[in-house]
């Protein structure tokens, strides 16, 4: 009887870490925060172009969809997902801002005179901080942002799929 | 007398050192304890990937502005969730995970106890 309770004891142990490591197999291997952080943090950034300082404050003000691009002009897929980005900033719902990470300022602008700019406002990230205040793990990223939240966040570079998905947002 | 400036400018350089060094052990200790979140299997500290280069300066910044190590933790799983400590945070959620292995150790003390009793009879 003691012996029987004992096997029993043993299945039902290894049918529940089959069970979980089951489960595990179908996770994504790519790790994604799932509770992130809601806010926009605060900081003060020097803009690309008018050179001059500007809080996040005085940025995220208005009443519409902002969209914080994480850009710089040696990543290879921000290359690829600028079309898309200027096809967006045609948008009258949608402001981009771009942030430019860890670049230098005449890469960065050769960058923009070449392919165009989709963005009202481009600050700038020199060392790779500010990124870090807002949670991000590099270039490309993406951030949707309606009234100080952050609704939805896009790692790697955006698609004609996931910018329709913008769009419906911002209907 | 030179010889006396000399050895003076040095003791005072060396103790500028050891200020310094100070500073450096909780900043590595902090980032040997911070997961490199892009890459595979690496700290922080270990990692050269620019994220990492960011987030060491940023751990230093903070501990120029006064961040005690608990306080930089907090700072960081609030932007990136637990998963960037390599040592998790003793909470509700991992309850489980700290007293396991306590319980795993009690339980198997109580194993061993009857057999050796178990003997003596």
């Amino acid at each position: 009887m003691r012996n029987r309770i004992f096997y029993f004891l043993i299945v039902i142990f290894f049918i529940f870490i089959f069970v979980i490591f089951y489960k595990g197999l179908n996770n994504s291997s790519l790790y994604t925060p799932s509770k992130g952080i809601k806010n926009i943090p605060k900081f003060t950034s020097k803009t690309l172009i008018k050179k001059k300082s500007l809080n996040s404050k005085d940025i995220f003000n208005k009443n519409k969809f902002y969209l914080l691009n994480i850009w710089a002009s040696w990543c290879v897929p921000c290359r690829d997902e600028h079309s898309l980005l200027i096809d967006l900033s045609k948008s009258k719902r949608i402001e981009i801002i771009g942030l430019n990470y860890k670049d230098n300022s005449n890469n960065a602008e050769r960058f923009i005179n070449e392919l165009g700019n989709p963005y009202s406002i481009i600050l700038l990230d020199r060392k790779g901080t500010k990124a870090i205040e807002w949670g991000a793990f590099g270039v490309p990223e993406t951030f949707l942002i309606y009234e100080n939240k952050i609704i939805k966040r896009y790692i790697g570079p955006l698609n004609s799929k996931l910018v329709d998905e913008i769009k419906n947002y911002i209907k | 007398m030179k010889f006396l400036n000399f050895f003076l400018f040095i003791l005072i350089v060396f103790s500028f050192n050891l200020l310094k060094a100070d500073e450096i052990k909780i900043q590595n200790k902090i980032t040997k304890n911070l997961r490199c979140l892009i890459c595979q299997g690496q700290s922080v500290y270990d990692s050269d990937s620019e994220f990492a280069i960011s987030l060491k300066l940023v751990v230093k910044n903070k501990i120029n502005e006064g961040f005690t190590e608990d306080q930089i933790y907090k700072f960081l799983t609030k932007k990136y969730g637990e998963w960037i400590l390599y040592d998790p945070l003793f909470n509700k959620n991992t309850y489980f995970l700290w007293i396991l292995p306590l319980l795993i150790f009690l339980f198997g003390g109580v194993i061993i106890l009857k057999k050796l009793i178990n003997i003596k009879k």
